[in-house]
């Protein structure tokens, strides 16, 4: 299972290791709409939390909960509406080189090979040093795609695509790492496999990250701290810290009580708020779930 | 080793049934064109068509001719000169219409107003406007490939993924590395495509440039491929029509296949693993 993190000793002893700062974003009541007037969307509304530094931080929300939205206001492409975002108590007004996003789908640049995609950021900023060709390599090694270095991105697997995707933003060596969804797609177990080569990309440098999904055992198997979305317009309903031990791996993260509980607990919250979706605010909706779900809870105790 | 795989390739199920379907296509021309002497009757249409046998003949008599190799020489130059003045052109305008609002709303207007002319419509004003029948072939040579061109390159750097840019950016570009190392590879294939179109019209523009114009000033068949099908219909030859037809045909195939291969060596991520 952990085949990633066997080999890696050898490359890592002669390429040091950038040092990561410890950074930290804070949202501040920011809310965000589009369109204006008749056609005004809130997607979000009053949201307030912290990005802690260090922490791999999961966001888990119902799809269009404005998750993607929040992410463009981290990264600076768009502006909120109200409220203020900072990084280490500085307002972000646009994109910096202190954050990185991985997108939902790829982003790798199809007319360059896994290699050049890696080295476009140092390369961009003229940084084609020793130390980055050397950390390029390192990375095609912690990743598993050191065979595939001169393959263009259409002749990779979806997993491949996503562990280059990593590899390309880790290089920048970004304060703040901001993820959407970015194994969505995957089969179940290069998805799995996913969640040991990120989770070991974390490990080894603790910097901070931000994590948006829609899977509940991606959530809880990566997450220090999970935000629980409500529905939209998005806020953070609840946070849960999850104190599991690292490294983590699938051998015992899902067999633990504390993983177990956790997951109960964000369920519940989750499935409050998409009951609340479901009926979206009629009254006849709302009491046909309700009932509903005391006829689904009375069947389960006559079960047992 | 190599000469194996060659052999095995030159003699593939594809090539091979190409060669049998021009050898039945000859054939059957063969046959249309002889059908007065051998029925009785001619067959319509291909019936008043020379057989391919009467064209090889002309066509071997006239392998000897400098004129006939002139008008190769001619024609191709003409579609070279029109053809890479509209790539030199038409490429960075369509690029700079992408990238800039105002350049783009300056200059498309009267670009989509210019378009829809058939390069044919332009010949008799190209005449006028250029000093030489030369430069107004060309001219005219030119327009055939460039709003195409133009248009195919203005429509792929539009359409990029705008992740991409917000990738590079993200990740430090400067404005014009992301020009140089995302917006131009990106855009690469409507280049290519847009140039092999470019390439076709410019071979159909080129040869009725030189029947309407008289074939650039020079006499006899030195005019090119255009004015050497004109000069055989004035003078009666029809063998030669159609000799000049089929090495039209030929040109325009050969350049074609060259665009494409170096267009497939230019963009090797759109190959097949
Ligand atoms: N640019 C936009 N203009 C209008 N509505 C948008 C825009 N972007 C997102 N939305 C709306 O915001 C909502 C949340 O979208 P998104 O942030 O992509 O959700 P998620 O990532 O949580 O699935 C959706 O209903 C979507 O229609
Ligand atoms: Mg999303």
């Amino acid at each position: 299972m952990n085949a990633n993190t066997q080999n890696q000793s050898a490359v890592m002893s002669d390429t040091p290791k950038p040092v990561v700062k410890p950074s930290e974003i804070q949202v501040k009541n920011v809310s965000k709409s589009y369109g204006a007037g008749l056609f005004e969307k809130q997607v979000i509304k009053d949201c307030s939390f912290t990005i802690e530094r260090n922490k791999l931080t999961v966001m888990i929300g119902p799809s269009g909960c404005g998750k993607s939205t929040l992410i463009r206001l981290l990264a600076g492409f768009e502006k909120p509406t109200a409220g203020t975002i900072e990084l280490d108590g500085k307002r972000i007004t646009g994109p910096g080189r202190d954050r990185l996003v991985v997108f939902q789908e790829s982003a790798l640049f199809p007319w360059m090979t896994t290699h050049d995609n890696i080295m476009y950021g140092p390369k961009a900023r003229r940084e084609n040093t020793k130390q980055n060709r050397g950390l390029a390599e390192y990375l095609l090694e912690k990743v598993g795609l050191s065979a595939f270095r001169a393959k263009y991105p259409p002749q990779l697997s979806g997993g491949m695509q996503r562990r280059a995707e990593l590899a390309r933003a880790m290089i920048n060596n970004p304060d703040v790492m901001i993820l959407d969804e970015p194994f969505r797609g995957l089969d179940c177990m290069s998805k799995e496999l996913m969640w040991e080569y990120y989770s070991g990309l974390f490990e080894e440098s603790h910097r901070t990250n931000f994590f948006v999904t829609t899977d509940i055992d991606e959530a809880i198997f990566l997450a220090d701290r999970l935000l629980i979305m409500s529905n939209i317009p998005g806020q953070v309903r609840e946070t849960i810290e999850v104190d599991l031990p690292r490294p983590r791996r699938l051998a015992f993260v899902f067999d633990d009580d504390r993983a177990i509980a956790v997951k109960m607990e964000a369920l519940s919250i989750l499935h409050k708020e998409a009951m609340k979706s479901f009926s979206g605010g009629s009254k006849a909706a709302s009491d046909f779930v309700e009932a509903y779900s005391k006829r689904s809870a009375a069947a389960e105790t006559a079960e047992q | 080793m190599i000469s194996k795989r060659l052999t095995k390739s030159l003699f593939s199920r594809s090539n091979l049934r190409a060669v049998i379907a021009i050898f039945v296509f000859l054939v059957l021309w063969e046959v249309g064109s002889r059908s007065k002497d051998w029925f009785g009757f001619p067959m319509p249409w291909v019936g008043h068509v020379p057989p391919p046998t009467a064209v090889l003949v002309a066509w071997y008599g006239l392998l000897g001719d400098p004129g006939y190799w002139q008008s190769w020489y001619m024609s191709t130059l003409r579609v070279l000169a029109g053809f890479l003045a509209a790539m030199v052109i038409g490429i960075p305008l369509g690029l700079f219409m992408a990238v800039n609002k105002t350049f783009h709303g300056i200059v498309f207007p009267s670009f989509e107003v210019l378009r829809p002319i058939p390069p044919l419509a332009w010949v008799p004003a190209s005449i006028i406007f250029w000093p030489t029948q030369e430069l107004s072939i060309a001219f005219v040579t030119f327009l055939g490939a460039f709003f195409t061109i133009v248009i195919n390159v203005l429509g792929g750097a539009k359409s990029i993924d705008p992740r991409f840019f917000q990738s590079a950016q993200s990740m430090g570009s400067s404005q014009w590395d992301v020009f140089r190392r995302v917006v131009l590879p990106a855009t690469l294939p409507s280049i290519v495509v847009g140039s092999a179109v470019g390439m076709g019209i410019t071979w159909e523009v080129v040869v009725a440039a030189e029947m309407i114009s008289g074939g650039g000033g020079t006499t006899g068949s030195g005019g090119g491929l255009g004015f050497f099908i004109w000069n055989s219909y004035v003078g009666g030859s029809y063998e030669q029509i159609v000799v000049g037809m089929i090495s039209i045909g030929i040109a325009g195939f050969v350049c074609s296949e060259l665009l494409r291969k170096l267009g497939g060596y230019l963009t090797p991520w759109l190959r097949k693993r």
